[in-house]
């Protein structure tokens, strides 16, 4: 009875791929790009090369591809009412009609576009964390946040926020789980029972996984001052960021792409309007 | 009426790269009124198999029955088994969530349907048997010292009246005096007639009381049997992060000498043996 398993969104995945070396600087400058470039793209031929693209870096990564295309389960509900609204009610060129309802061309087009877009999105996230340690991620951030850090941005301050953040989400997973069960095993009850009493239901999970993380923050808190952590003082790091060649052409290569990818999109375009 | 264990394999994560074995082709039967020890390093199991004997984890592969009914995902009274089974967790004054001890132990059989008079005699009743003074009753568990938590956290499982007690690590993070009274007092219950599963490392009590043993190793139960059996056995083949306590050795070193000498005979079984042994002055 693990109920909450399944949980693979932005879950790291250790291993030694070519993607997985990467710097993370490059990494998250990589997802942006194709974040951007998504939101060029609009056209379903298009999207079948985002396709091509999505596969070929998830072979560079090593990463079973069934792994990441689950990843985007946690949005299909969303896509799906996406996809359904664009299709229905989206005025222009009718081509089929059912009752009060109508599908146009133009729905039809709009809709592809808008799922394939938040699909694509969600899975290249995804892969970015599935590649990259919260550690290394969280490195790379700050050192691209830093330029900020003159304008008066904590950089480096939400850059170990964020560390803890992501290291202990598994953690309260784990603990979630083990009082869920215990508390299951007192007879507890979460499944029966009007709105209210189901809310009241989850008070013995909440009170003793809140009392747990606020132990835990204070003994981290602790153990971080002991080891003279003081926020804002400038660190070193044992492992500094090193920029490689591969970086510079993984980068260039992938921005050629997005850019073909863009350019290819127009002249789909202008084909499927013709 | 048992606890039967048959075969039984379960892992985490299934279908994921991080896919782990926790228990492998592990067997056990537990009559009632016995005390059963399952021993094992860290990572070998014994949480994972201690969860399936009430329920909270459904087997994957082989069996699990309880008095007769299989566990399966489809049993309708899922419920009274975990009330038969009575399981406490590793740490399990982690999961109160009353303001006052009373409510605390009131939990479970409430869950129940158990109200009214017969509520407050059970919580009166279990704190009683885990030796709960009952001006405590009224405290805020959170206020307690660590080895009256663990007692209040016993008594919260005994109140639903449980014939089987399942214990996960009962003694993790108690002192040396904390540990003796616990075990103690689950000698007490388990002479009032309960059964009694132990999950541990603590190979000096495990030896101590136990009526079987069983080993894991890295989900697999590599022996069971008799705590003289167990005894001999990792003396023959060391299990790693199991040590024997070191009365255990010594006998063992004693035997070795030709004493006849049991290895679980304890500090008094040893006393006894030198003593028959001691050659009288000047003969």
């Amino acid at each position: 009875m693990r109920l909450l398993s399944g949980i693979s969104l932005g879950q790291f995945i250790p291993g030694e791929s070519f993607v997985h070396g990467l710097d993370p600087r490059c990494k998250i400058i990589c997802t942006f790009l194709l974040l951007t470039g998504l939101f060029l793209a609009s056209s379903p031929p298009d999207f079948a090369l985002w396709g091509a693209l999505l596969v070929a870096i998830s072979l560079l990564s090593q990463i079973r591809l069934g792994l990441v295309l689950r990843s985007a389960r946690p949005v299909l509900f969303l896509a799906l009412i996406t996809i359904l609204l664009n299709i229905f009610w989206t005025p222009g060129h009718e081509i089929f009609r059912a009752g009060f309802l109508k599908i146009t061309e133009e729905g039809l087009i709009l809709s592809i576009r808008m799922g394939m877009r938040l699909f694509f999105l969600v899975v290249f996230a995804a892969l970015l964390m599935m590649t990259t340690s919260p550690m290394s991620f969280s490195d790379g951030l700050e050192r691209l946040l830093s330029p900020l850090a003159a304008l008066g941005f904590p950089a480096s301050e939400m850059a170990v926020m964020m560390t803890i953040a992501l290291r202990f989400i598994p953690t309260l997973f784990e603990e979630t789980d083990r009082i869920l069960k215990a508390q299951i095993s007192r007879g507890a009850d979460f499944e029966s029972g009007g709105l209210l009493k189901r809310a009241r239901s989850f008070i013995p999970i909440l009170i003793p996984l809140f009392v747990l993380v606020f132990q835990r923050a204070e003994n981290l808190a602790v153990a971080m001052e002991s080891r003279c952590y003081v926020p804002g003082r400038p660190r070193t790091r044992m492992c500094p960021l090193v920029w490689r060649r591969s970086d510079s052409a993984a980068l260039i290569i992938l921005f050629a792409f997005i850019s073909a990818l863009v350019a290819l999109d127009r002249r789909f375009l202008r084909f499927l309007i013709r | 009426m048992s606890i039967k264990i048959e075969r039984l394999c379960y892992s985490y994560n299934t279908g994921t790269p991080a896919e782990t074995m926790a228990l492998h082709d592990v067997s056990l039967t537990i009559e009632r009124g016995e005390w059963i020890s399952i021993v094992g390093h860290t990572g070998s199991g014994k949480s994972t198999l201690s969860q399936h004997m009430n329920a909270v984890l459904i087997p994957q592969s082989g069996l699990v029955e309880i008095d007769g009914v299989p566990v399966e995902p489809k049993t309708k009274n899922l419920r009274e088994l975990r009330r038969k089974v009575g399981l406490v967790f590793q740490y399990p004054e982690q999961q109160f969530f009353s303001e006052t001890v009373r409510d605390e132990i009131a939990f479970a059989p409430s869950n129940w349907g158990v109200k009214g008079d017969e509520l407050q005699a059970r919580v009166m009743e279990a704190a009683r048997s885990v030796g709960l003074d009952d001006g405590l009753l009224e405290s805020n568990p959170f206020a307690l010292s660590g080895g009256q938590r663990r007692r209040v956290a016993l008594a919260s499982i005994l109140s639903m009246k449980p014939d089987y007690l399942v214990l996960d690590e009962p003694t993790a993070g108690l002192d040396a005096t904390g540990i003796r009274e616990l075990v103690e007092l689950l000698g007490e219950l388990r002479s009032a007639g309960l059964a009694v599963v132990q999950a541990t490392h603590d190979l000096q009590s495990a030896f101590e009381f136990s009526d079987r043993i069983l080993v894991l190793e890295q989900g697999r139960g590599i022996a069971v049997g008799a705590p003289e059996e167990i005894a001999r056995y990792l003396l023959d083949n060391p299990v790693h992060g199991l040590i024997l306590p070191p009365l255990v050795r010594f006998s063992a070193g004693l035997a070795g000498r030709g004493l006849t000498i049991g290895l679980t005979s304890g500090l008094e079984g040893i006393i006894d043996v030198l003593e028959a042994a001691r050659k009288p002055c000047g003969s």
